[in-house]
């Protein structure tokens, strides 16, 4: 080799290691990947939003001393038994089957000692989360594994699913190595083999039938129970505009960053919005038809921390739901199982097989020996604890704005990081009065 | 007999009073007179008692029906039955989409025709229908069983998973994964049981249908099926 100076080897941007390493996985096993979890993409998110805080003209509250109400009530508009929770983040949807037993219970355990609602997936209701919930929120998917009148009546709400965020369009498939009899039981299906989960639902198509889904399902629960509807990132302005014409007393609104228990990667990357971009359409549809604060949004897609929670707050949900927070609280992809993540090949934080059902953790699994390590108590506090950091973070932020209330933040609390998050989220960019897309100045 | 005038007392006085029958009562029989396709008519019974609606329902009659006998001397909407537990559901005239969606148990009988997606993700419930059924019936069905007297449509038994179809007409097409196949004496003897609680006895005999069922093929995925879907 010479001395002159050459030019080294350099690496496609578009044919990434990533890529090829893809291109050469579907080459040799002729199948898409399928994986657990929400969108691993860089979006504009919460994180490119900051809060503006108090000082001369606007005065703060007192931390500690001060109250800041995190309460909230669901489902005022129809049911007769809206629901009260003590703070405004939920658990959201996650199924017996994607999740152990003993991982269900300790959702219920977490978010009942911490004031707030779990609920079911798909798969129906078992009795360790209706037992360890004290607000149960019942789905209603197309699916209807394990669907009864029963259960309708035992729910304290139920969450009618039209999409969620990490595939609005597509249904599920729990793959047939975690068909427990159990599991098979529930959805009168035989053991081992692949469940799909269809993605529209079989006896409705669009916002007329829809209304009159919602109809019956009040009917047979007489008119007792909230009803949600849940939308995954798509056309999030029409969509809850129709989810309001239709009669939901809540829309339940999932970004690209909300978990699955399995699809394909190519459905998660590249389908759906993230979450920053659909609240303010959402807000937007529900303030024209005057009915922002009447029918509630719940938001959920990469919520982390209570900073998330009042940004999205602040945006005009409320309330928010988490799900993959939710299971890492409970352990999911902790560093001390390592060696374990180490003998699947891979590492703790990128754990995403939760389909295969060897999940160390003992969450995403229904093998007996790891659900059994999973000690449901224990991650009932943990979850516990989570939710109470969460809501004091919130409520920190929250009186720094000087609001005396969670609801009382507003997107005037904010401003954006960069140009993208500010033209979605329609919060002027940092220093400036502007947003882009919008008419005025600089 | 309990005669309730739907278009004076409305739907939710209705319903809130089938609904409050639970264990024994002697209010066993129901008239529901002036319908008018209303919908979600006598929805969420949970009680062992005969309805019976005189005339046309809208969607969702009698949907999640447990114990009750139903008879609609009528036509029935998207969705009758849909989701039904138990019991029995007679239609004496046709019905529309979706009949016995996701059923889990219990007995649907239709005397007419039924529309597109009949017994759609079935779970356990039985049909019979003496007429015909539209495209695409018996969708992802799951278990249980389908007596069609008359023909089927498109794409019969798509997707199919342990759901039993018996057809005595034409197929116009089937499904992905679903196959004729053959038909055994406890099959025959199974359909004689449903022909005759499905009022079709006097219409049809075991031997003159066709069995479909599901080739389990699709059941865990391969790459080499995915033309199938």
């Amino acid at each position: 080799m010479s001395d002159l100076p050459h030019t080294p080897p350099k690496m496609s941007w578009t044919f990434s290691n990533d890529v090829n390493a893809e291109i050469r996985r579907a080459a040799a096993t002729g199948i898409y990947d399928i994986r657990g979890g929400g969108s691993k993409r860089r979006l504009p998110h919460f994180d490119d939003l900051l809060f503006l805080g108090a000082s001369i003209s606007r005065y703060p509250l007192e931390g500690y001393r001060e109250k800041c109400a995190t309460d909230v009530w669901l489902g005022t508009r129809f049911a007769k038994n809206p629901i009260h929770l003590d703070i405004p983040i939920t658990i959201a949807g996650m199924s017996f089957g994607a999740l152990s037993g003993p991982a269900k219970e300790a959702l219920g355990r977490g978010a009942s000692a911490a004031g707030t609602s779990t609920t079911t997936g798909d798969g129906g209701m078992t009795e360790e989360e209706r037992g360890h919930s004290k607000t149960l929120v019942y789905q209603y998917l197309p699916s209807r594994y394990g669907m009864n009148p029963d259960d309708l009546r035992r729910a304290d709400a139920i969450e009618v699913v039209v999409g969620q965020g990490a595939k609005p369009g597509g249904g599920g498939m729990l793959l047939g190595q975690k068909i427990s009899d159990r599991v098979a039981a529930m959805r009168n299906l035989p053991k081992g083999i692949d469940q799909r989960s269809a993605c529209r639902h079989p006896d409705w198509t669009g916002p007329d039938d829809l209304e009159i889904k919602l109809l019956e399902i009040r009917e047979i629960t007489d008119w007792e129970k909230p009803i949600y509807v849940k939308i995954g990132g798509a056309r999030p302005y029409y969509d809850t505009a129709l989810a309001v014409k239709a009669g939901a007393d809540v829309v339940v609104l999932d970004g690209m960053q909300g978990g699955t228990a399995a699809t394909q990667d190519v459905f998660i990357e590249n389908v759906g919005m993230p979450i920053l971009a659909c609240i303010p359409q959402a807000v937007k549809a529900l303030q024209d038809l005057g009915m922002h604060r009447k029918v509630q949004l719940i938001v959920s897609g990469g919520i982390r921390t209570g900073a998330d929670v009042a940004k999205a707050m602040a945006l005009g949900a409320d309330a928010v739901a988490i799900g993959t927070a939710a299971l890492i609280a409970l352990g999911d992809n902790d560093p001390a199982l390592e060696a374990e993540y180490n003998k699947l090949g891979t590492t703790a934080g990128a754990y995403d097989d939760w389909h295969e059902g060897r999940d160390p953790a003992g969450i995403t699994t229904q093998n007996p020996e790891l659900s059994g390590r999973f000690d449901p108590v224990l991650g009932g506090r943990r979850l516990k604890n989570y939710l109470k950091v969460m809501t004091l973070e919130a409520q920190t932020i929250a009186r720094a704005c000087g609001k005396n209330n969670l609801h009382n933040l507003e997107p005037e609390d904010l401003c954006a990081l960069t140009l993208e998050a500010s033209a979605m989220s329609g919060v002027p960019l940092a220093g400036t009065n502007w947003v882009p897309g919008r008419n005025g100045s600089f | 007999m309990q005669t309730f005038d739907l278009s004076k007392e409305g739907l939710r006085a209705l319903n809130s009073s089938l609904q409050a029958l639970k264990g024994q009562t002697n209010m066993t029989a129901w008239e529901i007179i002036n319908p008018k396709g209303a919908h979600a008519i006598a929805a969420g019974v949970d009680a062992p008692v005969e309805i019976t609606v005189r005339g046309s329902t809208g969607y969702y009659c009698a949907g999640m029906n447990k114990q009750a006998t139903i008879r609609i001397k009528g036509s029935a909407g998207p969705g009758v039955a849909e989701n039904m537990m138990s019991g029995t559901v007679i239609i004496d005239g046709d019905a529309s989409q979706y009949a016995g969606a996701t059923g889990n148990g219990g007995l649907l009988v239709i005397k007419g025709n039924a529309s597109s997606r009949c017994g759609i993700s079935m779970k356990g419930i039985q049909i019979v229908v003496h007429g015909s059924i539209g495209h695409m019936s018996c969708f992802m069905a799951q278990s249980g069983s389908i007596v069609v007297l008359g023909d089927a449509g498109d794409a019969l038994g798509d997707s199919l998973y342990e759901a039993k179809i018996f057809v005595r007409g034409k197929v116009k097409s089937l499904g992905a994964d679903c196959i004729e196949k053959e038909m055994r004496p406890e099959h025959l003897e199974h359909l004689e049981d449903l022909l005759r609680r499905g009022e079709a006895d006097h219409k049809a005999k075991p031997e003159e249908f066709r069995r479909y069922g599901s080739a389990r093929k699709l059941y865990n995925f391969n790459i080499d099926n995915a033309a199938a879907y």
